[in-house]
């Protein structure tokens, strides 16, 4: 078998995990960068529970935050429960709890840079846009973002690339089943316990590869935003 | 127009500015030593510092009043505000600069054409570059300008020309002046050097630590000053 005709079975799972990174990132955005903005801007009680709290999935082991989804999103959970009740779906053992865990994983990324990124924007400027007429909105819409914008891509690249390799809370919240909710990580996980290596050194070829070019291009951006 | 700083207390880091005082000169300097507390003054007008105590009356409109905790926010005062480091938008072009402001035109205040703001501060060949490709004077002059378009009923300027090399500070002050001719718009601003009071000014306010040690023409203020120089001017 060619390396060609072999990577071509292994796109279903590499596309699948695109797929979800992409989406975890994109349901995550808004409210990783409203609580970045918020911790850079402003003063509040409970600030550093919240940073901490936010700090959290970097240092805790990732299976323990699957146990956790698992409290929350299972069929007993608040959320689960809500999702069954409104919606007749569920989300353990499904795509949605591969996307669950990687937004949790890959919040303290996203956060910790775009905060950076907002901290660098000169609070000046929001202030002179202020007493242009400028309201909270616009200030954040014309000034705020434009102006933190690499540091902002460079976040959401960073928390794509953490939520490609995402298995221990994937593992436990929504298992490996092939697909449906094995990813690039939960499969080489299976190709090694099966003595695959072929398949499992390629699949780890496929995710350095796209790993290495997202945490490069941040690198990239986030220095010329510096220099800028 | 009128600017009341009525029982006024802004508390600083090391001092509270505290001011009581009604101004209604065209162009009123406030001069004083580094560490006066002047850009804390500007600020408060502005709206960007929220004063402890007192008010703060434009032209009969209550922008602050702390006795009710009335505080009008800064985008909805009409107080135009240069800072000292002209605070450019560097990802906006000089147009885009200029318009941001421009929009509110015509609520409140007096309203200038752009045509006219361009032209009195020859910014016609600027418009479309960016900032960070311009010299210190021009980014004076745009950060004036975009001031301007916004409508203001007041000006406020912060050591519009410290920074600047003599001949850039020749053609700003040349701008200020004609500024000044063309707009009929109060301004207040704020300077440590004498030479641009004289220049400027119709009416000096001299700030020491907080308070007004002085207020008069900028003859009689400069003269008292040179009597008895404040400690940091030395």
């Amino acid at each position: 078998m060619s390396l060609a005709s072999a990577l071509a079975g292994d796109l279903p799972v590499i596309w699948f995990t695109l797929r979800t990174a992409a989406l975890a990132v994109l349901l995550l955005a808004p409210f990783g960068l409203a609580l970045a903005l918020l911790l850079a801007r402003r003063n509040f009680p409970g600030k550093a529970l919240v940073e901490t709290l936010v700090a959290l999935p970097l240092v805790l082991p990732p299976v323990a935050i699957g146990l956790l989804l698992l409290k929350f999103l299972g069929r007993r959970g608040p959320v689960g429960r809500a999702a069954r009740a409104l919606f007749d779906m569920d989300i353990v053992f499904t795509w949605r709890a591969v996307v669950a865990a990687m937004m949790v994983m890959s919040l303290p990324l996203l956060v910790r840079t775009a905060r950076i990124a907002f901290e660098a924007v000169n609070p000046r400027l929001e202030a002179v846009a202020r007493t242009l007429g400028a309201g909270e909105a616009r200030v954040i819409r014309t000034i705020t973002l434009p102006l933190a914008a690499r540091g902002i891509a460079a976040g959401l690249l960073l928390a794509f690339a953490r939520a490609l390799g995402e298995f221990g809370a994937t593992i436990l919240v929504a298992g490996n089943i092939p697909g449906r909710t094995t990813t690039i990580a939960t499969a080489i996980y299976n190709d090694v316990q099966t003595g695959a290596d072929a398949e499992a050194y390629r699949l780890f070829l496929v995710s350095a590869g796209v790993a290495f070019l997202a945490v490069f291009l941040s690198e990239v951006w986030l220095k010329r935003r510096m220099n800028a | 127009m009128t600017l009341a700083l009525e029982g006024l207390r802004v508390p600083l880091a090391s001092f509270a500015l505290e001011m009581n005082v009604l101004l209604d000169a065209h162009v009123t300097a406030v001069f004083g030593p580094s560490g006066a507390g002047k850009t804390s003054l500007l600020e408060t007008v502005a709206g960007l510092k929220r004063p402890e105590k007192g008010r703060i009356v434009l032209s009969g409109r209550v922008l602050d009043d702390a006795a009710t905790g009335a505080h009008a926010p800064a985008r909805g005062r009409s107080v135009g505000y240069v800072t000292q480091d002209d605070s450019l938008f560097p990802h906006l072009s000089v147009a885009g600069n200029l318009r941001y402001g421009a929009h509110r035109q015509g609520a409140r205040g007096a309203a200038f054409a752009e045509s006219r703001v361009v032209e009195v501060l020859g910014l016609s060949s600027l418009l479309d570059r960016r900032p960070s490709t311009l010299s210190g004077g021009e980014r004076r002059r745009v950060a004036l300008g975009r001031a301007l378009l916004s409508g203001p009923a007041l000006l406020l300027l912060d050591e519009p020309l410290s920074g600047l090399e003599r001949p850039l500070k020749e053609r700003v002050l040349e701008h200020l002046l004609k500024v000044r001719e063309a707009f009929p718009i109060p301004i207040l601003f704020v300077t440590h050097e004498a030479a641009e009071v004289v220049a400027l000014a119709d009416e000096v306010i001299l700030l020491e630590t907080g308070r007004m040690r002085a207020r008069g023409t900028p003859r009689d203020v400069l003269r008292d000053v040179r009597r008895e120089p404040p400690a940091s001017f030395g």
